[in-house]
């Protein structure tokens, strides 16, 4: 059977979701071979090989830390080289993206991004996209080289689907570019113990209705009863309500949960082109004629100050 | 010597209209509107900020597009570019985004640059790929995705906001740079503005002007295939109630329907 290359995405050792997602989807088209690189790479093995990688590539080296993009698109290409394989999969990431088109380009493929769902093809795997703020779905297919194509989290169930995962050092030398781009300094993102926004099963936005930096506790408290992510509007974000790691959208992120309640949110063009693909959307707005509710599975016209805190108080109560 | 600064534009179909595809399903962008990429303009700013703070530079907006794009170029101009380079063949139909990345290489070559920017992706493909290949391509340092630019000494420093950390990066000239919608308002044109763009020089180039033959780009050359397109089904109209003292509670009636609660 093919063997199909998944690059993974992980922090010190830690696999995110998206990357089992893709293990899944790698299960369709062949064998999957995890490449894992950086601090903690043969830590992601167990994790990995829990859900499909018969084989865990790993290499660590400063290079991939201290430098962008580059050192990680030469161990790819060492890992394309080594493993014939045939397809490569990558997290749909802004990083995964600029890796897996530099890699594309390296070995004279073509180079499919946003992929929603992928399915074997009898030329080779087809890969599902969401175009144009989601107004349409696209099939495509890469027509010359290895198909490498990004897929976006949320695009397929985790499976468990235990097989061998044996480790095996990537041998890599790094090329001239590698060191290109120096990365000087880093400051983590502080966790709020939320689950992450592209991830959530549940996402709660706020827009410019929410009115302030300080009424966002509203929009938290109510996903705190769900256990759900905050997402916030380009509004809220330029109005500095809210960090613009928390944006939904075009220029924010794409999310795609099973659950979206959009909050004071118009629902113009490019924030419906980030949340349009969630299974059921909630709106609290208090004008009828607001283009968020032509997405809606239910709506309350009404004011948000009303609505979400008495919303958030029977949810508490039903969940005792 | 004068710092040498090529932006990189996009001529796209407008959002707020009605976008859709072509018989060949390539993007239709004749039968709908364009426009300048609202995230190039962002380039075009930093592009500009960049040429002010240094002592001698010049900004030159690039563009491979149809015939219309030079409406985008006009409108980079009229926000203070100096000159503009229009890329225009019908062989350049339905080229993909590696295509266009060794146009858009070989075209800012033969320019000449320092510093090359870009979008952080354009708003009609939104792939976000194609400074990372034109940097692959020009074998330089991509600083890409910034929110905060500068450019000092021969040497770019920047800030990366990415999900798991805040990056500063730091690379030397030449260099291609994307900027994201943080990065800072892009100005508007002011009537002076509009009226100079008028008399600034935009050169036409074709594939031949760049050595590249018909069949490395356009739709025959893609790596890629759009096999089908369909339009998503509209969503089934939902329920709308409106509150009357008891729209937080309906909606959790809902949410427990459909077992969110
Ligand atoms: C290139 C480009 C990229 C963009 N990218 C994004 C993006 O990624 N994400 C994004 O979101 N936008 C993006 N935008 C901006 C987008 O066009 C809209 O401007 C933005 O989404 C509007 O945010 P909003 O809905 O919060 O604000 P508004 O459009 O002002 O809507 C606020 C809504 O709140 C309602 N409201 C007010 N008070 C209350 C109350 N007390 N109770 C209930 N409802 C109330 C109002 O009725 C209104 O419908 C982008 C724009 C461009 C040009
Ligand atoms: N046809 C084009 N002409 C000029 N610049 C382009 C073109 N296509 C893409 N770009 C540049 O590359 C950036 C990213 O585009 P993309 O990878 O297509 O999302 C854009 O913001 C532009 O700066």
């Amino acid at each position: 059977m093919a063997e199909v290359l998944v690059y993974v995405d992980h922090v010190d050792g830690a696999v995110r979701k998206p990357t089992l997602e893709l293990l899944t989807l790698a299960r369709r088209i062949g064998e999957p071979v995890a490449v894992a690189l950086g601090n903690g790479a043969a830590d992601t093995a167990a994790t990995l090989a829990e859900h499909g990688a018969v084989k865990v590539l790993t290499h660590d080296a400063s290079e991939y830390a201290d430098y962008l993009v580059v050192p990680k698109v030469d161990a790819l290409q060492a890992a394309h080289e080594a493993v014939s394989p045939a397809a490569v999969l990558v997290p749909s990431s802004a990083e995964g993206k600029e890796i897996a088109a530099r890699l594309a380009l390296r070995i004279g493929s073509g180079i499919i991004t946003d992929a929603v769902d992928l399915e074997a093809g009898d030329e080779g795997p087809v890969a599902t996209q969401s175009v144009f703020a989601a107004s349409f779905t696209t099939k495509s297919r890469v027509v010359k080289g290895t198909p490498v194509i990004t897929v976006k989290p949320n695009s397929a169930a985790v499976e468990a689907a235990p097989a061998a995962g044996a480790v095996e050092a990537l041998s890599v030398s790094f090329s001239e570019q590698a060191t290109g781009t120096k990365v000087t300094g880093r400051t983590p993102r502080e966790s709020t113990g939320r689950p992450e926004l592209t991830e959530a099963a549940i996402v709660v936005s706020g827009g410019r209705g929410v009115n302030g930096a300080e009424n966002f506790s509203i929009i938290e408290a109510l996903a705190d009863s769900l256990g759900a992510a905050v997402g916030a509007s380009r509004a809220a974000v330029d109005a500095g309500w809210y960090p613009h790691t928390n944006q939904v959208g075009q220029t924010g992120k794409s999310v795609s949960p099973q659950l979206y309640i959009a909050n004071g949110i118009s629902g113009a063009i490019q924030h419906r082109a980030g949340m349009q693909t969630s299974k059921t959307i909630v709106a609290v707005n208090k004008d009828a004629e607001a283009p968020i509710f032509e997405l809606v599975d239910f709506g309350v016209v009404g004011d948000l100050f009303d609505v979400v805190p008495q919303l958030t108080e029977e949810i508490k109560t039903r969940k005792g | 010597m004068s710092l040498r600064i090529v932006v990189t534009v996009k001529y796209v179909p407008d959002a707020t209209g009605d976008r859709h595809f072509a018989d060949d399903l390539t993007v239709d962008r004749d039968d709908v509107d364009g426009l300048l990429s609202e995230l190039d303009e962002y380039a075009v700013e930093q592009a500009l900020q960049i040429a002010e703070d240094a002592d001698d530079a010049e900004v030159t907006v690039l563009t491979v597009g149809p015939e219309d794009a030079k409406d985008a170029l006009r409108k980079a101009l009229s926000m203070g570019a100096d000159k503009a380079i229009h890329v225009e063949d019908d062989d350049l139909h339905g080229t993909d985004a590696i295509g266009t990345s060794l146009v858009l290489a070989r075209a800012i070559e033969k320019a000449g640059y320092d510093v090359v920017i870009s979008g952080m992706a354009s708003t009609d493909g939104t792939m976000g790929v194609v400074p990372a290949l034109v940097a692959e391509r020009l074998g330089v340092p991509q600083v890409t995705l910034l929110s905060e630019v500068c450019v000092e000494d021969g040497v770019v420093k920047g800030r990366r906001d990415g999900d798991a950390a805040s990056e500063r990066l730091e690379a030397s000239l030449p260099a291609v740079v994307s900027v994201t919608d943080q990065s800072g308002e892009a100005r508007y044109p002011s009537f002076k503005g509009i009226m100079a763009a008028k008399k600034k020089p935009v050169e036409s180039w074709d594939l031949s002007d760049l050595d590249i033959e018909a069949e490395e780009v356009g739709l025959d050359g893609a790596f890629t295939k759009v096999e089908a397109v369909a339009e998503r089904p509209a969503r089934t109209a939902g329920t709308i109630v409106k509150d009357e003292g008891e729209g937080g509670k309906q909606l959790a009636e809902f949410l427990a329907g459909q077992k969110f609660i």
